[in-house]
């Protein structure tokens, strides 16, 4: 049971890696990564969403999307927004601090694919409350390494003379396509 | 707000504000299932459906839609109609259905459809909307085909299908592989941009970041 838990974390944050691997959250993974901090808590951010997304993933699994499937994508993307919603504004009202930390990305990261794709990957694959808790924090572990890599990286590339015409997205993509080479590596891991 | 003509607000989107190769929208479909031609007109055929569709719905009841809640119906029409796309590619087309799989219900979190409505259809007429649509869908199936098409041509040596090259030709399996979107995406961004450098040739100073100290020619000779 332990050992099945751990595989599927250790497949979705390495193996399957939801940026490099499945392309979901390209939009932080190129816009928030210019700072290591920034991508740091942008990452933390996700996790958390990731998590109550499970949750809800879960539940509507199991007592609403049984009867009406046709529902399953507006349902998911209704539900997650307004309970990330409601989530933020108790942190705002419970925990200034927190809210200061992880607040600001709440909202950004909730029409995000990789939220409504970690929901429809977990219906995809059947998996149970602890199977989607572990492949959610996995998903979120592993965004959280692809963000803080590629954000080391351009941090060290900002202070190095690249040609004029490098110095845009294009760059920082190919970058990325590298980092997605090394985790390509991990791939053997399970077989 | 500027006013546009007609024909700008067609053309915009096709290469000029082109959502892929220049605002960076929609990133997720274009690198996730530009694996081979067939998958790439698949996937931009059916965002362009669901675009063109909630763009017509959303300029019709404009006013009907209270400022305060605009975005969540927005994404409520968008989801209807991807549903409606999901649901037609399963019955007509089911090999292609299970190609895109996940992809096509995340068609309701491209950040360029949401992007086009608020800024766009919510705002104009009708007939705008539609030619705003018709404009970005086009550049957004451009895009996708110019993806495909490199990944495909380089990672298998076939275009739809077709062989192009002889028995010789090593396919570079990476770039059919994650690894080979970004690449792909990165050499057009850079041609891009090599480009459009080359159209405009001014004298352009390497900007040292913020705080970087960089000793001149003449400081190092005295």
């Amino acid at each position: 049971m332990m050992g099945e838990l751990l595989l599927i974390f250790v497949g979705s944050m390495l193996v399957t890696n939801f940026v490099l691997a499945l392309f979901l959250g390209l939009c932080p993974f190129l816009g928030v990564t210019a700072k290591v901090a920034t991508a740091a808590r942008m990452g933390m951010a996700t996790i958390f969403v990731m998590t109550i997304t499970s949750l809800v993933a879960s539940f509507l699994n199991a007592y609403v999307l049984i009867h009406a499937p046709y529902l399953r994508t507006i349902a998911f993307i209704v539900v997650i927004a307004s309970l990330v919603q409601i989530v933020e504004m108790t942190i705002r009202k419970f925990s200034p601090a927190l809210f200061r930390e992880l607040g600001i990305f709440l909202p950004l990261i909730t029409t995000n694919c990789s939220i409504l794709g970690l929901a429809i990957f977990q219906t995809n694959r059947d998996y149970n409350f602890l199977q989607g808790l572990s492949f959610a924090l996995g998903a979120g572990v592993g965004l959280t390494l692809a963000f803080v890599l590629l954000a080391s990286i351009r941090q060290k590339v900002d202070l190095s003379d690249v040609p004029a015409v490098a110095r845009n997205m294009g760059l920082v993509l190919i970058l990325a396509g590298t980092l997605s080479l090394a985790f390509m590596g991990f791939a053997g891991l399970f077989s | 707000m500027r006013q546009t003509t007609a024909q700008y607000d067609l053309v915009r989107g096709i290469w000029k504000e082109n959502p892929v190769l220049v605002h960076l929208l929609g990133l997720c479909p274009a690198l996730a299932v530009t694996n081979t031609v067939e998958n790439a007109i698949a996937m931009g055929l059916a965002t362009f459906f669901v675009l063109t569709g909630s763009s017509i719905l959303i300029s019709l009841f404009k006013d009907l839609i209270p400022r305060e809640v605009r975005i969540p119906t927005f994404i409520l029409i968008i989801a209807s109609f991807v549903t409606i796309v999901d649901m037609v590619l399963a019955a007509v087309v089911p090999e292609i259905h299970k190609a895109l799989g996940a992809f096509i219900a995340l068609i309701v979190v491209n950040c360029m459809i949401l992007g086009r409505q608020e800024a766009f259809a919510s705002k104009r007429p009708v007939g705008r909307a539609i030619l705003d649509a018709f404009g970005t869908g086009t550049g957004f199936m451009i895009a996708m085909v110019l993806m495909g098409a490199f990944r495909e041509i380089l990672g298998m040596g076939t275009f739809l299908g077709v062989p192009l090259f002889g028995d010789s030709f090593e396919p570079w399996v990476i770039m059919i592989l994650p690894p080979g979107g970004f690449f792909a995406l990165g050499f057009i961004l850079l041609w891009l941009s090599w480009w459009r450098k080359r159209k405009a040739p001014v004298a352009e100073v390497r900007q040292w970041p913020h705080g970087v100290r960089v000793s001149t020619a003449r400081e190092e000779a005295a």
